[in-house]
Parts: structure tokens; C-alpha cells; sequence
């Protein structure tokens, strides 16, 4: 019985032995290696950002100049992060991480960068679960669909041709996948109403007491 | 217990007469959802080639030490650890490689062929055996990941070594193929039923080989058949 019990005790002890060696050494490299891993993902989104940009007009840091706003309707997610651009003290762009709720596979968050004039400076794929082969062809790496939103505004094409082809708009869609472009297209019409109905309150300073009343529509 | 194996033994083992992946069928979940290119399947079997070797290592030093009744829990803690360390490494210097891997990485834990070589091989084994072993075997499910990647990708996106350049840097540019614009690719080659069936014909041809082989080395002379091509290590 003796035996047994020291035997069980030393089992134990040894296991735990090896659990504290196991979270030690993962922790020592989580420490060493953290720092690099967060400017590995300030990089990334640097880098996406970015390139929907003029960047070089841009004279301040986008990724620091942010708040954080709320729309559901036409943002898709509850909260949503927008990264303001400038030139010297004037507005340049703002880059709204907004969500597309109704994908064919579950929401896709994109990255859409709207000039201060209300045109399109470009959108991104940030994630998404779409079909690999049918509609994953809006991430730029697949098919340069996503491209062809620089530039446009609300204006152009108006209104209501913000719609793939198949339901009278201008955007094509892909064959095979008609949901995930017709959703990601009225996200971006969404985003760009957003925008224009916020005006000139989305490049306000970052306290919220200070958001001017000054929004266009 | 039989002799101890040699180094030439445990490498031909490994890498193609007991491929974990072709004949012991271990490992299929990183195997069926990591192959959609053949860069993805190269990064997935180096990682597990990492995993592999770090955890024979430890499990072959404290076999001695570790009771048998403990040894399994024992084993899951030195592979879920070095996992988890792969897997920050790979945040810190290959961060786009891992936003395409990531989800994946931490599924090796359940890999069952790190658990099984650390069971079957490793716990006894000599140090260096061991982890030579573990080499040999992460590099045959390597060259099992980026065939069958290779073999989907270029079926079913018409591109081969696409977005090499995440693993291997920017020159790795110029491995990148791409097969004409009229190429449509088959799309089922990309989806699930694509892996299954490109993993049949692997094992399928692994066979045929094997065969061969058979047959010229029992009747070398008489042999009308070509002799097999030198895939053996």
C-alpha cells in the first residue's frame, strides 16, 4: 500500500515537473519574441493599408490616428476600426475595416479606403470563407476583381448600379458565385454611404466630445 | 529487443518504406487540409519536420526517466509544447506564411505520427537515432504534403510554387509557374474530394513502384520490365 501510494506521488510529481518545463520554456519564447510578432502584424496591416492609399501624400500615421465607430447597418459588424489619413492638418483618407455580413460562407472582412473627395482609393480582403476556386476570387492574390472599385464613387455608376451585372449594376460577378461579389458590392456602397453621411466628423479628433456636428447628409 | 536499427535503415524507413503518411495513413487532417498548393504543403511538413525532431530528441533523453504509466500524458506536454514554440517562431519571422497556416499549426499537437514515433521509436531509442528519425520521417510526410500540393494546385489553380516567395524569400519568385490563361483548372482538385483522390493516386504509384521493384530485384536478368525509377534514398 506504501509503495503504491509513493509510487502514484511520484508519477504526479514527475508530470508536473514537465508542465512547469513546458509552460517555462513557452513563456521564455513568448517573451522574446512578442515584440516582433506585434510589429509583424503592424507591418501587415501597414502594408495593407497602405496600398489603398496615396501614400505618398499622406503625412501622418494612420495606424496611430484611429477611433473606433459604430454602425451596424452599414458597416456589418457592431464596432468597426477607421484609420484616418491626412495631409499636414487637411483630411486625405479614411481606411474603414468594414465587414461584409452576408458572404456565402460566413461574414469577410474588408479594408475599404475611401478619399477625402468620396472616391474609392481601394479595397482589400482582409479574411474570408468563401469557396476556394469560385469565390475566393475576391482576394487580389486570385483575380483582380477587387481592383476594380478604385475610383469609383457614388456618383460612378450611380446608385443604384452599385450591383453586380446579373442584377443590372456594373460589377461583374464570377461564374459559378454570384452571392459573394453581389454582397461584397453593396458592403462597398454601404461603406461609401457611411461615409458621405458622416462627413467631415469621421477626421475629427480622436475625443468623442470634439466630434463635430458637421456631416453632409 | 531486435538490433538496434542503422542510419541507412531508419532513413529509407522513414522517408518511403514506412512513409508515415502513404502507408500508415497517420496524419490525414493536416494532410487533407493544408495541401491546396504546394508551398502550404511544404511549410505544413517542415513545421511538422521541426516538431518532429525537437520532441523525438526530448522523448529519447528522459526515456529512462519517465515512469510508464505517465508517459503518454508526458509526451502530449513535449509535443503540445514544442507546438506551441514552432508556432511562435513562426509569427516572429514567417508572418505571412503563418496567416495562411496558422489555424493548422496548432493541429499538429494531434498529429499522430509525432505521438506515434515518439511511442513507437523514439521512447527506445539512442539520442541520435532518434532524432535522426525524426528527420527522416518529417521529411517523408514533407514529400508527401508538397507532391500532393503540388499535384492540386497545379491541377486545380494552374499554378505551381505560387507565393513561394512567403516560405523561402524573394527570390524564391522565379520557382513560380503558372500554366497558360486558357487554363480554367479543375476546382474539385482544390476542394476535399481533390485531396482524397490525389492521396489515393500517390499511394497507388507508391505501390506500383514498390512492385516493381519487387519483381526486377527477384528476376533481374529475365526482367522485360524497365528498371523502377531511383526514388529509393
Amino acid at each position: 500500500m506504501k509503495t503504491k501510494l509513493r509510487s502514484i506521488l511520484l508519477s504526479s510529481a514527475m508530470l508536473g515537473a514537465f508542465a512547469v518545463w513546458g509552460v517555462a520554456i513557452v513563456a521564455l519564447t513568448h517573451g522574446s519574441v512578442e515584440g516582433r510578432i506585434a510589429a509583424n502584424q503592424d507591418q501587415a496591416m501597414k502594408r495593407q493599408i497602405n496600398a489603398i492609399l496615396p501614400a505618398d501624400q499622406i503625412t501622418n500615421d494612420p495606424l496611430a490616428d484611429r477611433i473606433q465607430v459604430s454602425d451596424p447597418d452599414r458597416l456589418g459588424a457592431p464596432t468597426s476600426w477607421v484609420y484616418r489619413a491626412r495631409r499636414g492638418d487637411q483630411p486625405a483618407a479614411v481606411v474603414i475595416e468594414s465587414m461584409v455580413p452576408d458572404g456565402y460562407a460566413g461574414p469577410i472582412k474588408l479594408l475599404v479606403s475611401v478619399l477625402e473627395d468620396g472616391t474609392l482609393g481601394g479595397v482589400r480582403v482582409i479574411s474570408h470563407h468563401e469557396t476556394p476556386g469560385l469565390g475566393d476570387k475576391i482576394e487580389e492574390t486570385k483575380s483582380d476583381w477587387i481592383l476594380g472599385f478604385t475610383g469609383k464613387s457614388l456618383a460612378n455608376p450611380p446608385l443604384e448600379q452599385w450591383a453586380v451585372k446579373r442584377d443590372g449594376g456594373v460589377f461583374d460577378q464570377f461564374t459559378g458565385a454570384t452571392i459573394t461579389p453581389r454582397s461584397v458590392v453593396k458592403a462597398v456602397r454601404d461603406t461609401l454611404l457611411y461615409v458621405q453621411q458622416q462627413g467631415s466628423a469621421l477626421y475629427a479628433p480622436a475625443e468623442p466630445k470634439q466630434a463635430a456636428t458637421g456631416g453632409q447628409g | 529487443m531486435a538490433a538496434p536499427p542503422s542510419t541507412q535503415q531508419i532513413l529509407r524507413t522513414g522517408l518511403w518504406t514506412n512513409n508515415q503518411m502513404l502507408v500508415a495513413l497517420l496524419g490525414l487532417c493536416p494532410l487533407l487540409a493544408t495541401t491546396t498548393s504546394a508551398i502550404n504543403g511544404l511549410g505544413m511538413g517542415l513545421a511538422t519536420t521541426a516538431v518532429l525532431v525537437c520532441s523525438n530528441g526530448t522523448v529519447s533523453l528522459i526515456r529512462h526517466l519517465v515512469r510508464p504509466e505517465i508517459r503518454i500524458p508526458v509526451f502530449v506536454l513535449v509535443i503540445a509544447s514544442f507546438v506551441t514554440l514552432v508556432e511562435l517562431f513562426m509569427q516572429a519571422f514567417f508572418y505571412d506564411l503563418y496567416r495562411v497556416l496558422g489555424l493548422f499549426i496548432a493541429l499538429i499537437v494531434v498529429n499522430c505520427i509525432i505521438i506515434g514515433r515518439a511511442e513507437a521509436f523514439a521512447s527506445k531509442n539512442r539520442l541520435d537515432r532518434a532524432l535522426l528519425d525524426g528527420l527522416a520521417v518529417g521529411l517523408g510526410a514533407t514529400l508527401v504534403l508538397t507532391t500532393l500540393g503540388g499535384l492540386r494546385e497545379l491541377v486545380g489553380q494552374g499554378t505551381l510554387f505560387h507565393q513561394a516567395d512567403l516560405l523561402l524569400g524573394h527570390w524564391a519568385q522565379i520557382l513560380s509557374l503558372k500554366l497558360g490563361p486558357g487554363f480554367q483548372g479543375a476546382l474539385i482538385a482544390i476542394l476535399p474530394p481533390g485531396a482524397f483522390i490525389g492521396l489515393g493516386l500517390l499511394i497507388a504509384l507508391k505501390n506500383l513502384v514498390d512492385e516493381q521493384t519487387k519483381r526486377w530485384r527477384s528476376n533481374p536478368g529475365a526482367a522485360r520490365t524497365p528498371p523502377p525509377p531511383s526514388r529509393h534514398p
